[in-house]
């Protein structure tokens, strides 16, 4: 029987084996006790009827067994059901299948049992005592049936310590690597215990002994993890089976790893899953608040006002033609660029909005937005700078009284030049910047000159973060966000451009003004009837600036800081006599605006515009694109009719030789050099004698002369 | 086609003056196995490029300033050279001429030495040698994507024997048998960006502007590509 019994047990276990784990809430297949098993336990089926052989002849543990397990070894199947039941409770056991399938199971039960049941005597307490440990399923001895039902009513990863030792105990031909398709979790610390109780059977075999103790071997805990060898093993092989990948045996290792690592996974899931979601849920937040309309009344009229002062650009519209060629943000991104800025022309007062493009940035990136903000309609701060100082040096007029004057330096700073007016020059615009679509725009704070000027002469790149100081030489006047509105300007004076003819200036302004602005204002022309786009692409003189130059003054329009210099030496003029100051200083000139873009300058022999056509094979619909040479990342593209100017890049100017930082100036002269001043060393030992001899030697001399004199005297009146 | 590769990858695209040049390259079995690059102008017809040698790079770092698009083009370099006539040595001017297909060639080749990345896991590395890409690499995790360590250059390894025994301790020879992102020179030049959320973790290279490598964490995508001037970028360490 012994025999006939075991091989059923071992196709039993390979069907399991087969099988994928199935929950056993679902199933009470109490009939397909075979298919049913989860290829985790086939072991503690075979407990059952194991158990339920013996149980019926002795049962001095059911007792026991059953305060703690549900391996209570019945007198018969039914006893042992309530056991399981019992057990199986906690964990949502199908309580009305249990008896069924122990009607069922115990038919198989006799002929399976039987060959288990002279081994099964000690087993089986183990599983008794030490199920109740596991917080998987306790093999139920009863029937297979109830293998079924526990090994399904327990947790994916069952704990069989019991089963296991059942399964090695019928393992007599072998059958120790049906072991390992239990799903054991490991911490499985059960070592083998041989149960006081029951063992009816007779001595195990010699053989039976060495598979003892090769499992025992197996089982032992490992010092440093908690694992042992057989759960791991069981565990490798069970998700082999399950996964069946390709050439297992060439990432067998990467396996044993995977299912290492996976003890750890569940405990920190919780964890990573919180953490690891904000983000992503943080932007999605915000954009999502623009994907919303935002007005709740009067929609209608507000819907027409919308539609008819649209100050908003049609982005898309642009994005397509650049995409044509080649420049762009994805759809995506340019389609949330599009509803931040409708956000931005619904919340300021805007009178025309542009997107002007996207600077990179270490960390964050910056989309930057250009506004003109409607008449009258400023949001002007109050300027705290002043704008022109007297920078005298303070010192020379205060230490007037003084008795010993100090040397008064004659270093005046070189007068501040003041910022141009708001919506002028290089004002023109205000701009907006933000680092990701959905976070608030910030506006940045108009140039100054001083700060273009300094951002000539430095090459940084853009951190992301407004307030990162700029660190550099010589020293930038400001935080990044003011190096990126002088960049920006820059960027825009420079390579703004639009089709001949586009723009034409007011009429009002025909005759050429003086010097103190060029033309700064134009005006959209009505009777432009487009340019061919092969012209545009052919001549660079079809494509004219429309952003005034910045001059090397840092402004657009020049200021004369002479003037005021002048008033300011009357009054410092009896003690300033010597002035470093030219005297005149040569007023800076710029091309005016709308020149042609051929008369840009070439670097080094490279022509500072390329010019392509986005498409050769199909001209008719083909657009022109410029890119900017002198400003990587400045595009301008134009179809006849319509253009549009693009920036996306890091921000800096084009040299082909090496950044090299400007020297520090010499150090300047501040005080009239003179006795008073310089310094002159002590006299030493040797000189001062020498001094006082050629004194004293004078003196004798003097002495001399008046004694000879005397002598003199004296003879005479002889 | 002809040429029998496993796969041919788009590798980037540089820009020129009068034109641009699309680069593609062919990968054979070997991961780690030199490239075949080949470029075309029009996207319809590719050219072989030959295989860069150290003649060739050193030739061109002299060169300076933009492709012009024209791989014909010659740049002219004039440079002193001693040479000796019997007797006598003297300076003499000799004008190198410098195709522009080889500055190509060594532009190419040294953007992928310095800057080709890869995640880690993405390849690993059997006892018999060759390189192959690992089936198994699911992607890194969002925290492991924020790191520079879990990027490698995709070439032979130059400063692996430098690091002490304590860190080759941590290695797992199969995987981690590139430099990685960590130690470059000069530091901070690596911008690690991500986009749209967590869903996509973006490196932009600040040596070579132009070079941009994605990877979606959690997923098997990345990949990297190199659009801009082909010139490496001098200023590096005055822009940080």
């Amino acid at each position: 029987m012994e025999d006939s019994t075991s091989p059923k047990q071992e196709k039993e276990n390979q069907e399991k084996l087969g099988e994928a784990r199935r929950s056993w809430e679902g199933k009470t297949a109490a009939s397909p006790q075979y298919s049913e098993p989860e290829s985790s336990e086939p072991l503690e089926a075979k407990q059952g009827p194991e158990t339920g052989r013996q149980s019926r002849s002795s049962r001095p543990w059911s007792p026991q067994s059953r305060a703690r397990t549900p391996l209570g070894g019945p007198a018969g199947p039914e006893t042992s059901s309530p056991a399981p039941l019992s057990r199986r409770e906690p964990s949502s056991t199908p309580s009305p299948p249990a008896p069924a399938r122990q009607d069922l199971a115990a038919p198989p039960q006799s002929h399976r049992t039987t060959s288990v049941i002279p081994e099964a005597g000690t087993p089986y307490p183990d599983p008794l005592e030490q199920s109740s440990d596991k917080r998987e399923s306790v093999p139920l001895h009863t029937s297979q049936s109830e293998r079924n039902t526990f090994q399904q009513s327990q947790q994916p990863k069952p704990h069989p310590c019991g089963p296991r030792d059942v399964s090695y105990n019928n393992a007599k031909q072998k059958e120790l690597r049906f072991d390992v398709f239990q799903e054991a979790d490991s911490n499985s610390d059960c070592d083998l215990q041989l149960p006081a109780p029951g063992g009816s059977e007779g001595a195990p075999s010699m053989l039976e002994t060495a598979i003892q103790n090769a499992k025992a071997y197996l089982l032992k805990t490992s010092s440093k993890s908690g694992f042992n060898l057989y759960d791991h093993l069981s565990n490798m092989l069970t998700k082999i089976l399950n996964e069946r990948p390709e050439n297992a045996v060439d990432i067998f290792e990467n396996i044993s790893q995977d299912v290492k690592m996976a003890h750890f996974s569940k405990k920190f899931d919780a964890l990573h899953n919180e953490n690891e979601m904000l983000p992503t849920y943080e932007i999605a937040e915000k954009q999502k608040a623009l994907f919303l309309q935002g007005h709740l009344e009067g929609v209608d009229q507000e819907l027409e006002d919308e539609i008819a002062e649209n100050a908003l650009p049609n982005v898309m519209e642009s994005a397509f033609y650049f995409e044509q060629a080649g420049v762009g943000l994805g759809t995506d991104e340019t389609y949330r660029i599009f509803l931040a800025l409708k956000q931005l022309t619904d919340t300021h007062p805007i009178q025309r909005c542009r997107f002007w493009g996207k600077i990179l940035g270490l960390e964050m990136n910056y989309i930057v937005a250009e506004v003109e903000f409607r008449e009258g309609e400023d949001e002007e701060e109050v300027e705290e700078e002043d704008v022109a100082e007297e920078r005298d040096n303070g010192e020379s007029e205060a230490d007037e009284d003084e008795e010993d004057e100090l040397p008064k330096s004659f270093y005046k700073a070189p007068q501040a030049i003041p910022k141009e007016e708001s919506r002028t020059g290089a004002n023109k615009y205000v701009y907006f910047v933000c680092n990701e679509p959905g976070r608030p725009w910030v506006k940045l704070p108009p140039v100054i000159p001083a700060q273009i000027v300094i951002a000539r002469k430095i090459k940084k790149f853009f951190t992301g973060r407004l307030d990162a100081p700029v660190i550099s030489y010589p020293p930038f006047p400001g935080n990044e966000s003011n190096y990126l509105r002088a960049q920006i300007a820059r960027i825009s004076a420079g390579t703004h451009i639009s089709p001949l003819g586009f723009y034409q200036f007011g009429e009002e302004e025909g005759e050429e003004e003086e010097v103190e602005g060029g033309q700064n204002s134009f005006e959209e022309n009505p009777d432009f009837e487009g340019i061919q786009v092969t012209d545009l692409v052919e001549s660079l003189s079809n494509w004219v600036h429309h952003v005034q130059h910045i001059l090397s003054q840092g402004r657009c329009n020049w200021f004369n800081s002479i003037q005021k210099n002048e008033e300011e030496e009357e009054e410092g003029e009896e003690e300033d006599e010597e002035k470093e100051e030219p005297d005149y200083i040569e007023q800076e000139v710029g091309p005016p605006l709308l020149t042609p873009i051929s008369e840009d300058l070439e670097i080094q022999n490279i022509p500072p515009w390329t010019t392509r056509l986005s498409s050769n094979l199909i001209p008719q619909y083909a657009i022109a694109v410029l890119q900017s040479n002198l400003w990587p990342g400045a595009y301008a593209f134009s179809n006849g009719k319509k253009f549009e100017n693009f920036y996306i890049g890091w921000g800096h100017k084009y040299s082909p030789d090496n950044y090299t930082p400007p020297v520090p100036p010499p150090v300047y002269q501040e005080y009239p050099s003179g006795p008073e001043i310089t310094e002159m060393d002590d006299p030493s030992v040797e000189e001062e004698q020498a001094f006082r001899a050629a004194q004293e030697a004078v003196l004798l001399a003097a002495e001399n002369e008046e004694s000879e004199e005397d002598e003199d005297e004296e003879d005479d009146y002889d | 086609r002809d040429y029998r590769y496993d796969r041919v990858l788009f590798w980037g695209r540089i820009l020129g003056l009068v034109a641009d040049y699309y680069i593609a390259q062919g990968l054979s079995e070997d991961q780690l196995a030199p490239r075949k690059t080949l470029y075309s102008l029009n996207c319809t017809e590719w050219s072989l490029l030959p295989p860069a040698t150290e003649e060739m790079v050193a030739q061109s770092s002299v060169v300076k300033g933009r492709f012009m698009g024209d791989p014909s083009y010659e740049y002219e370099h004039t440079e002193l050279q001693k040479v000796n006539e019997g007797d006598k040595v003297f300076e003499e001017e000799i004008v190198v001429q410098i195709k522009e297909e080889t500055r190509l060639v060594s532009v190419i080749d040294q953007i992928d030495k310095a800057v080709a990345i890869i995640p880690r896991g993405a390849l690993f590395k059997t006892p018999f040698g060759p390189t192959h890409v690992n089936r198994t690499f699911e992607g890194l995790s969002l925290s492991e994507a924020k790191k520079l360590s879990s990027y490698f250059h995709f070439r032979e390894p130059v400063e692996l024997k430098n690091k002490t025994l304590l860190e080759k301790a941590d290695l797992d020879p199969s995987l981690d048998f590139m430099d990685s992102l960590e130690h470059d020179i000069p530091k901070g030049s690596w911008s690690i960006q991500m986009e749209r959320g967590n869903a996509l973790v973006v490196l932009r290279s600040l040596l070579w502007p132009g070079l941009t490598f994605y990877h979606a964490p959690r997923t098997k995508h990345y990949g990297y590509i190199y659009v801009g001037t082909g010139e490496k970028d001098m200023d590096l360490p005055f822009m940080l």
